[in-house]
C-alpha cells in the first residue's frame, strides 16, 4: 500500500485543494506544501524500508484493473526507479516553494495541476504495467501543458503546444509497439504486465523495429538530438516551478523508459543500436554545449546545457557496462539537483530584475553575496568539479565509456571542458567584474524561505559529492539485475529463436 | 406454404413502443388549445426514452425474435438502443433551455426527435434488409426535418436541403443494393442472406459484389465516411446545435451498428469488405482531421472531428469480426456521450445573442466559467484520446484490434492521427485557458436540465476511462454470439 499512497497522495491533495477558498491563496500553498511534503516523508519510508540487496522489484502491489484485457494496476519499485521517486518528491515541495511569491494569478489552478503531475510523475516511475505506464505517461502531460501554457513566458501556448504535440507524437508508435508485444505472447495467458514482457523471447529481426518505436517516444523525452527542439522553447517559457520540473524530472522520464523498457526487453536491438545512440548521445554533448556558449539569456543556456548532459547520461547508459550504467543514473539524479537548483536561481533573480540575460547583470557578487555564492556551488557542480555530486557521475560515465570505445570517451571529455566553458563564462558575466547596471544596485538579496528551498539540494550537492556510496548502493543490485538479463537473453537467442513459433506475431 | 397471422412477440419492441409512447403524448399534449410546456414536453420525452433504456437493460438476457425473424432484441441491439437512448436523452435534456431560447415551436421538435430515436433503434435491431431500410428512412426523414428548424436563416435552409438531397441519393444507393442483393440470393433476411453466401461460389456472383458496393455507399453517407462526407460540415452547421448532436452521435451510431450486422451477414465476403473498409478508415480519418485543422467555426470543427472519430471506429471494422467489433461497439458509446457533451457546451454559450461558434469566443472562458470550462477540457481530451478519459480506453481497443489483426499500418495512420487531431483539439484548450477574453463577453446560459446532462456526460466520460470494464464486458457479449 506504501506505493499507492505515494503516487495517490497528491491527487487526494488536489482534491482537498478543489474545496478550499481560492482568496486565501496562503492557505492554499500551504496545503499544497504540506501534501507534497507528505509525500516525501512516504518515499522516505520506502528509502529506509528498501532492501539494497535483493534484486527484482520491491514494495510490489497488484490488483486486476481490467481483466478480460489483461490488464492490471501493478506498482513496484528498484534501485533505479527509488532514486527517480526521491528526487521527484523532492523536487516537487521544493517548486511549490519556488513559485510561493512567482505565481499570483490563479494560485489554486497552479497548485492543483504541480499535485497532479507529481501522481503522472510517480506514476510513471512505480507502474508495472505498460498499460498503466502509458496511461501515466500520457495522463502527465495535461498539467504539464497547463502549466506552461496558462503560467509561462510570452511564448507560452506556442511552447506548450509543441511540447505536447512532440511527446504524444512519440508515444503514438510507442503505443502500437506495446500492442504488439501483447500480441506476441500465448493469447491464453497474454497481458501488459511488466513480468511477462520480460519473459518474452522476441526475433531479434522484430526486435528493432519495437525498439525503435519505443526508442522513438524516450529519445524525445530525453531530449537526444535531432528531436530536442521542443525543449529550449518548453523550458524558457514555463514558469521556474515549470521548468525545474522538466529538467529535473520528465527528461529523466525518457531515460528511464531506456532503462526500464528499452534495454531488458529488446536487448539484442538495443545492443546492436548502441553506437547509433552513443553516437546521437555524443552529438548532443557537443552540440548542446556549443550552442549554449552562444547564448544570452540564461535560461536558455541552462536548457541547452540539459541536452548536452542528458548526453552525458545516454552516453552512460548505452556502453552496457555496470559503471556507465551506475554513472548514467546517479547523473540522472544529479542532473535534476543543479539544474534544478539553477533554474530555481535564475528564477529568483528574474523575479527581482525581470531579466534573464546575461547582460543585464554583472557584479553581482557585491549586492547579493549569498545568491552569488549558492550560484557558484551549484555552477560548479552542473560543471562536474571533484567534490561535487557532477564529478561522481560523469566520471563513471567516463570509465564506462572508455571500456566500450575509447574514442567516445575522448569526445565525452571534451564535453566536460566545454561545460566549464559555458557555465563559468556565464558566472564570470553574471556575478564578477563591474556593477554596471544602476538597476542592480538595489537587488535585495536572498530571503530565509529562499535560501531555505535551496538548502537541501546543496546538501545533497555536498553530500553525493563527498560520500556517494548511499546512492549507488541503491541501484547497484538493479544494475547487475539488468547487465545479468541482457546477458542471458542475448546468449539465449539463437536457441530460443529457433526452438519456438511463438516470436512472430500471430 | 401456408399463410398464417403473424406472431407478434410483443418484448422485442417494448423499448421502441415506449418510445412511441411517449412520442403521441408529446403531440397530444402539444395540440391541446394551450398548448404544452417545453419542460413537460421534455420531461415526457426523457422518461420515454429512460423507460426504452431500463427495459432493454431488463431485455437483455436471451434474443427475443418478433415479427418472423424481422426484428431481433438481441444483446447486440440492446447495446445500441441504451448507445443511442443516452444519447437522445442527452439532447433532450439540452434541448429543454435551448429551443425556447431560438424561439422554436417545440412540440413537433420533441416528436421528431423521438421519431428519429424510433428509426435509430430499429436500425439496429432490423434483421431484415427492408426492415433497416425503413428505419433508415423513418429516422432520416425526421432528421431532415429537424435539420431545417433554423426556418428564418439561410443557413438552415441549405442544411435542411443538402441533408435532403444527399441523404435521398444514399437512399437510392441503399435500395439499389438491397435490390441487387435479393436478385442474386432471393432474400432480404440477413441471416438467410449468409447462408445463401456461404455456398460455394455464391461470393463471385458479380450482383452480390455490386450489391455490397452499394450498400456500403448506403451507410458510407449515414455515418458520413470520406468521399461521402460532404453534407455532414454544412449541416452542423446549420442545423440547430443539439440536432446537429443527435445527428453526430445517434445516427452515427445506428449507421454504424445496422452496417455491422450486414457485415456480419455478408461474414463470407470478408475478404471483399475488408479491403473496402481500409482503404475507407484511412481516408475518412485523414481527410476528416487534415480539414478540421483549418476550421475556424467550432461547429465544423466538430463536424469533421465527427467524421474522423468515424474513421476510427471503421479501422474497428476493417480489422474484421473478431475484436475490432466490440471496440467498435463501446468506442461508440464513448464517443456518443463525449461529443455531445462538447455540442451540448456550445450550445450554452453566447454571444452578442448568437451562439458562440467563433473560436475567438472562448478566449479566456476558463475565468468566466471555470466548471463549464473544466467540462469541456474534459470532452475534448476524451476526443483527443487523452488518459485518464475514455476515449483512451476506446481508442486503445480499436488499435489493438487493428494490431491483433495485423493491419500495422493501419494502426500507424490512425494514431498519427490522433497526434494531428490533438492540435485543434488542443487548440479550444489553449482559447478558453491561455487567452484572455476580447470583444464582447460570452455568456453561459445554463439551465439545470442542461447542467445535468453534461455533469453526467463528463462523469460518464472519466468512468469509462477508469473503470472501462464492466461496460466492455458488455458491448462483447453483445456481440459474442453474432461472430464465428
Amino acid at each position: 500500500m506504501l506505493l499507492s499512497t505515494l503516487v495517490w497522495l497528491p491527487t487526494l491533495g488536489a482534491t482537498a485543494l478543489l474545496l478550499l477558498d481560492r482568496r486565501d491563496t496562503r492557505r492554499l500553498r500551504q496545503v499544497a506544501l504540506a501534501v507534497t511534503t507528505a509525500t516525501l516523508v512516504v518515499s522516505g519510508l520506502l528509502w529506509i524500508g528498501f532492501d539494497r540487496a535483493r534484486p527484482g522489484m520491491q514494495f510490489a502491489e497488484q490488483r486486476a484493473w481490467i481483466p478480460g484485457a489483461g490488464i492490471s494496476y501493478h506498482l513496484g519499485v528498484d534501485g533505479i526507479s527509488l532514486l527517480l521517486v526521491l528526487l521527484t518528491t523532492l523536487l516537487t515541495p521544493l517548486c511549490i516553494l519556488s513559485a510561493w511569491t512567482q505565481i499570483t494569478t490563479r494560485v489554486k489552478e497552479f497548485l492543483v495541476a504541480m499535485c497532479l503531475l507529481e501522481t503522472g510523475m510517480l506514476g510513471v516511475f512505480v507502474a508495472l504495467d505498460l498499460f498503466l505506464f502509458f496511461v501515466f505517461w500520457e495522463a502527465m502531460l495535461i498539467p504539464m501543458y497547463l502549466i506552461i501554457g496558462v503560467w509561462g513566458g510570452p511564448r507560452r501556448v506556442y511552447a506548450a503546444v509543441k511540447f505536447i504535440l512532440y511527446t504524444m507524437a512519440g508515444s503514438a508508435l510507442m503505443l502500437l509497439a506495446i500492442l504488439t508485444l501483447y500480441f506476441i505472447q500465448d493469447a491464453r495467458t497474454a497481458s501488459f504486465d511488466y513480468a511477462a514482457m520480460m519473459q518474452l523471447r522476441i526475433t531479434p529481426s522484430l526486435q528493432v523495429p519495437l525498439f525503435l518505436a519505443f526508442a522513438l517516444a524516450f529519445a524525445i523525452k530525453v531530449p537526444m538530438v535531432p528531436f530536442h527542439t521542443w525543449l529550449p522553447d518548453a523550458h524558457v517559457e514555463a514558469p521556474t516551478a515549470g521548468s525545474v520540473i522538466l529538467a529535473g524530472v520528465l527528461l529523466k522520464m525518457g531515460t528511464y523508459g531506456f532503462l526500464r523498457f528499452g534495454m531488458p526487453i529488446f536487448p539484442d536491438a538495443a545492443v546492436r543500436l548502441a553506437p547509433l545512440v552513443v553516437g546521437l548521445a555524443l552529438v548532443g554533448i557537443l552540440y548542446g554545449a556549443w550552442v549554449s556558449t552562444v547564448q544570452s539569456d540564461m535560461k536558455k543556456l541552462i536548457a541547452y546545457s540539459s541536452v548536452s548532459h542528458l548526453g552525458f547520461v545516454m552516453l552512460g547508459l548505452f556502453t552496457f557496462t555496470a559503471q556507465g550504467l551506475l554513472g548514467g543514473i546517479l547523473q540522472m539524479v544529479n542532473h535534476g539537483l543543479s539544474t534544478g537548483a539553477l533554474f530555481i536561481l535564475i528564477g529568483m533573480i528574474y523575479e527581482r530584475r525581470h531579466s534573464r540575460l546575461i547582460a543585464d547583470f554583472g557584479g553581482l557578487w557585491a549586492v547579493v553575496p549569498v545568491f552569488s555564492a549558492i550560484l557558484m556551488l551549484v555552477t560548479f557542480s552542473s560543471i562536474g568539479l571533484p567534490g561535487l555530486n557532477g564529478f561522481v557521475g560523469e566520471f563513471l560515465i567516463l570509465v564506462g565509456a572508455f571500456q566500450w570505445s575509447w574514442p567516445a570517451a575522448v569526445l565525452g571529455t571534451a564535453g566536460i571542458v566545454f561545460a566549464a566553458v559555458y557555465l563559468l563564462w556565464m558566472y564570470q558575466r553574471v556575478v564578477f567584474g563591474e556593477l554596471r547596471h544602476e538597476e542592480n544596485r538595489r537587488l535585495p538579496d536572498l530571503n530565509a524561505r529562499e535560501i531555505w528551498t535551496l538548502a537541501p539540494i546543496l546538501v545533497l550537492i555536498v553530500w553525493i559529492g563527498v560520500y556517494p556510496k548511499p546512492f549507488t548502493a541503491v541501484a547497484e543490485t538493479a544494475v547487475a539485475d539488468l547487465l545479468q538479463v541482457v546477458r542471458d537473453k542475448r546468449a539465449a537467442v539463437p536457441a530460443a529463436w529457433h526452438a519456438s513459433g511463438e516470436t512472430t506475431p500471430r | 406454404m401456408t399463410a398464417g397471422l403473424p406472431i407478434l412477440d410483443w418484448p422485442a419492441l417494448y423499448p421502441v413502443l415506449l418510445v412511441t409512447a411517449a412520442c403521441f403524448a408529446c403531440l397530444l399534449l402539444d395540440a391541446t388549445p394551450q398548448g404544452a410546456r417545453p419542460g413537460v414536453l421534455a420531461a415526457t420525452s426523457v422518461l420515454g426514452v429512460a423507460g426504452a433504456v431500463v427495459v432493454s437493460l431488463l431485455l437483455w438476457d436471451g434474443p427475443v425474435r418478433s415479427f418472423q425473424g424481422m426484428l431481433v432484441a438481441d444483446g447486440f441491439a440492446l447495446f445500441f438502443n441504451v448507445v443511442i437512448g443516452a444519447a437522445t436523452i442527452l439532447v433532450l435534456l439540452l434541448s429543454v433551455g435551448y429551443l425556447p431560447r431560438l424561439g422554436v415551436a417545440a412540440g413537433e421538435c420533441y416528436a421528431l426527435v423521438l421519431f428519429a430515436t424510433i428509426g435509430m433503434m430499429l436500425m439496429t435491431s432490423g434483421t431484415d434488409l427492408l426492415v433497416v431500410f425503413l428505419a433508415l428512412e423513418l429516422m432520416s426523414l425526421s432528421l431532415y426535418v429537424l435539420a431545417g428548424t433554423f426556418r428564418a436563416r439561410p443557413e438552415g435552409h441549405e442544411a435542411a436541403l443538402k441533408y435532403f438531397l444527399l441523404g435521398a441519393f444514399a437512399s437510392g444507393f441503399f435500395l439499389y443494393g438491397i435490390a441487387l442483393l435479393y436478385g442474386a440470393t432471393g432474400t432480404t433476411n440477413l441471416t438467410r442472406l449468409g447462408t445463401a453466401l456461404s455456398a460455394p461460389d455464391a461470393t463471385r456472383n458479380p450482383m452480390v459484389l455490386a450489391g455490397l458496393a452499394l450498400l456500403l455507399v448506403g451507410f458510407g453517407f449515414k455515418a458520413s465516411a470520406v468521399p461521402f462526407h460532404q453534407w455532414a460540415p454544412d449541416v452542423y452547421q446549420g442545423a440547430p446545435t443539439a440536432v446537429a448532436a443527435l445527428i453526430a452521435t445517434g445516427s452515427k451510431a445506428a449507421a454504424f451498428g445496422a452496417l455491422l450486422r450486414v457485415l456480419i451477414a455478408m461474414q463470407a465476403l470478408q475478404a471483399d469488405w475488408g479491403v473496402a473498409l481500409w482503404m475507407l478508415a484511412a481516408l475518412t480519418m485523414t481527410i476528416g482531421n487534415v480539414v478540421a485543422l483549418a476550421q475556424a467555426n467550432v461547429k465544423r470543427l466538430l463536424a469533421y472531428s465527427s467524421i474522423a472519430h468515424g474513421g476510427y471506429m471503421l479501422v474497428g471494422i476493417a480489422a474484421g469480426l473478431g475484436s475490432g467489433t466490440p471496440a467498435v461497439l463501446f468506442y461508440l458509446g464513448v464517443y456518443a456521450v463525449a461529443s455531445v457533451g462538447a455540442f451540448g457546451t456550445i450550445l450554452l454559450l453566447e454571444r452578442e445573442g448568437e451562439e458562440a461558434v467563433d473560436l475567438a469566443a472562448y478566449g479566456g472562458l476558463a475565468r468566466r466559467h471555470p466548471v463549464l470550462a473544466f467540462g469541456f477540457t474534459v470532452f475534448l481530451l476524451a476526443l483527443i484520446g487523452m488518459p485518464p478519459t475514455a476515449g483512451f480506453v476506446g481508442k486503445f481497443y480499436l488499435f489493438s484490434a487493428a494490431i491483433q489483426r495485423g493491419l500495422v499500418w493501419l494502426a500507424v495512420i490512425a494514431v498519427l492521427n490522433s497526434v494531428l487531431a490533438a492540435y485543434y483539439y488542443l487548440r479550444l484548450i489553449v482559447y478558453m485557458y491561455m487567452r484572455e477574453p476580447e470583444g464582447a463577453p460570452t455568456t453561459a446560459l445554463l439551465t439545470p436540465a442542461a447542467s445535468i446532462a453534461l455533469a453526467a456526460s463528463a462523469w460518464v466520460t472519466l468512468q469509462l476511462g477508469l473503470w472501462p470494464g464492466p461496460v466492455l464486458a458488455m458491448a462483447q457479449r453483445a456481440v459474442a454470439p453474432l461472430l464465428p
